[in-house]
């Protein structure tokens, strides 16, 4: 008896739904494992990582904070996906916009927040930008794999963090490895009174709006998809692959470099060696679970975020390790994104031909 | 100077055995047209496993094996994902490659760091066999006079190695000629992540002799940038390996020299990462990717 693949001719409307939470059970099974050996109840862990946070107000709004790099990130990846290329570099792209932000940041002293707030996202935004060039310009113009190069700029863009750190950016007053805080006026302005919501969240969600209406509405967007859907095709129909794809990157760059400002000028006011915990990676997760479509990053976002609120108060609370959420969330992608694939097949169980 | 040259030759060995075990694995697994993602991760989870199984059972050739294991384990999701299912090689290499860290990182902490500890063992030595130059290790060796040859033989001489090229470049034809394609991936998938794990392996059970967090930092993208430096052959990755290595070992070197010593130490690092990609950027033009590269397989 051999399995055998048989492409579905039409999917009932359950089929989809009711693979993904097998996915979701799976992941739970196997994380639980996990928990039950480091000495915590698996049951309390998982309350403690998907239902508290959306107990309590503060919970919640924690939540959506920690959403927001991702929300930046999700887009980033998305839109770059959509176009066929395959950026795995918004860590770093993140990681050079939080550099910019920060060097606007330090000479914003004296400029009205009306300038200085959108400044500081643009600095970052530019940024990441720049820090996507290089691999994009290799691969319009000379075709050189993206993948490899994007993610080797990942490291490098720690470097010079820590580079900066280290030596021109290290704290003034304490002699630490970590940048003054930046002026007031470039700091974004709290939106959800008593919380640490700030205005980066609203940024966030109008870019990944923006995209989804672009990708949807615009010629361009049209453009985009039909080089991400077939290269090739797209190219007999006399459109510019390359220009397509140098700009989809330097935008996706882009919108990775203002996650970046926004972490800087939102919550942590100044640069740390810690400052993204793989942001730009579980962009990847983010884009990959919501299928590249923009509306639903949005909402993978928001329960990433609970989950990494969540695992660390199970962490606190119950002493498991707080690495426990990035388990979740990389199980959670391979399961969904297996089921996705099942869902397309029907598995025929055939007996082997002699 | 001659000091300095011996220095710089013995560094590049040790710094190149680790990356040049990997991009084997992974020439291998590209040959068959499969892309592995999940080399950082498949590296970084046997360093560990390989770590914690030695310190527990006192044996390094326990660790070997349990790294090796550890390898097998994650080639068999890889090549189900990628081979089976069909899905997207990036993600699905790219989800191995987080999972594995993250749960290497939660493994450590439940075993090891909970109570600010760390692994450690003592780790297999070098062995001298006349000068400093040939002060290496016994992976330094195999990865050189055994894997590399062998990796050569089973792609160019052996009739797994027409089969992997064989699937690699057109898998159509493949199956007709009566080669079973998902079996041959599944088979190209794992040799590679065996020499993958033995690639993490070398880095606790030799080289360091401790496991910390990030350990394998960007090797595995290294490897894979290698990888297409050397075209998916042995001989050009081994000299791509090579200059990376060398670069690497220089950096380390400058450091000591006092006209550099103004120069922050993470620029000298960042180097062989600008490197590899400089390396691409001039050799990198028109590469012969194999023929079904990144497409899963399926009978209609």
């Amino acid at each position: 008896m051999k399995p055998r693949f048989v492409l579905r001719a039409g999917n009932p409307w359950w089929r989809g739904p009711l693979l993904v939470s097998l996915a979701a059970v799976t992941t739970f099974v196997i994380t639980a494992a996990l928990i039950r050996w480091s000495g915590g109840n698996p049951i309390a862990a998982f309350r403690y990582m998907f239902i508290n946070p959306l107990q309590s107000k503060f919970g919640f709004t924690e939540s959506i904070l920690s959403a927001t790099p991702l929300v930046f990130t999700g887009a980033s990846v998305a839109i770059a996906f959509r176009a066929g290329y395959w950026n795995i570099g918004a860590e770093g792209q993140l990681l050079a916009g939080t550099v910019g932000a920060t060097w606007f940041g330090l000479h914003a002293e004296g400029l009205p927040p009306a300038i200085a707030a959108p400044g500081i996202l643009l600095a970052g935004a530019t940024f990441g930008a720049a820090w996507a060039t290089v691999p994009a310009l290799l691969r319009a113009r000379l075709g050189i794999d993206e993948v490899v190069t994007t993610l080797l700029l990942n490291p490098v863009a720690l470097l010079v963090i820590t580079g900066l750190l280290n030596g021109p950016w290290r704290n003034s007053e304490t002699g630490f490895p970590d940048s003054d805080v930046i002026a007031e006026s470039a700091m974004m302005p709290v939106v959800w009174p008593d919380t640490r919501v700030h205005l980066g969240l609203v940024v966030g969600v109008f870019v990944t709006l923006g995209c989804w209406w672009f990708i949807g509405q615009m010629t361009g967007g049209l453009r985009l998809r039909a080089v991400g859907l077939s290269p090739g095709a797209a190219r007999i129909a006399g459109l510019h692959v390359e220009r397509t794809l140098l700009t989809t990157a330097l935008v996706s760059g882009g919108i990775a470099g203002m996650g970046g400002a926004s972490e800087i000028a939102g919550v942590a006011h100044q640069l740390t060696i810690g400052i993204s915990s793989g942001f730009g990676y579980t962009g990847v997760i983010v884009a990959t679970l919501a299928a590249l479509s923009f509306i639903g990053s949005l909402v993978v976002a928001l329960i990433l975020g609970i989950i990494n609120v969540g695992s660390f108060s199970a962490s606190r609370a119950l002493s498991i390790p707080s690495t426990m959420g990035e388990v979740v969330r990389s199980v959670l992608l391979i399961t969904v994104v297996a089921a996705l694939v099942i869902q397309k097949y029907k598995i025929v169980w055939k007996r082997r031909e002699a | 100077m001659i000091d300095v040259i011996v220095d710089l030759v013995a560094a590049t060995l040790r710094i190149g055995t680790p990356l040049l075990l990997a991009a084997l694995g992974e020439i291998i697994t590209e040959r068959s047209g499969v892309l592995n993602l999940g080399i950082e991760g498949i590296m970084y989870s046997s360093a560990f496993s390989g770590i914690a199984a030695a310190s527990y059972t006192g044996s390094l050739w326990m660790g070997l094996i349990v790294a090796v294991a550890t390898g097998l384990i994650a080639g068999v999701i890889l090549a189900f994902l990628t081979v089976t299912l069909g899905v997207n090689q990036h993600v699905a290499g790219l989800g191995l490659t987080l999972f594995l860290i993250s749960i290497s990182n939660t493994v450590n902490r439940i075993l090891f760091t909970s109570d600010g500890g760390q692994v450690r063992v003592d780790p297999w030595k070098s062995i001298g066999i006349g000068g400093p130059i040939f002060d290496q290790y016994v992976f330094t060796y195999v990865a050189l006079f055994v894997g590399a040859p062998l990796v050569w033989w089973i792609i160019w001489r052996s009739g797994f190695g027409l089969r992997v090229r064989a699937v690699g470049e057109n898998p159509e034809a493949a199956d007709v000629a009566g080669i079973q394609v998902s079996r041959t991936r599944y088979q190209a998938i794992m040799l590679g992540t065996v020499f993958m794990s033995l690639a993490g392996a070398f880095i606790t059970l030799a080289y360091v002799g401790q496991f910390t967090i990030n350990i394998i930092n960007g090797r595995g993208w290294v490897a894979l940038a290698l990888v297409i430096f050397g075209r998916w052959n042995v001989g050009r990755c081994i000299v791509g390996a090579a200059i990376f290595s060398l670069v690497n070992a220089g950096q380390l070197q400058l450091r000591l020299v006092p006209a550099f010593a103004d120069v922050p130490f993470e620029l000298l690092l960042a180097l062989p990462f600008l490197a590899v990609i400089v390396g691409l950027a001039v050799s990198g033009r028109n590469v012969p990717y194999p023929g079904s590269y990144l497409k899963p397989y399926r009978r209609l």
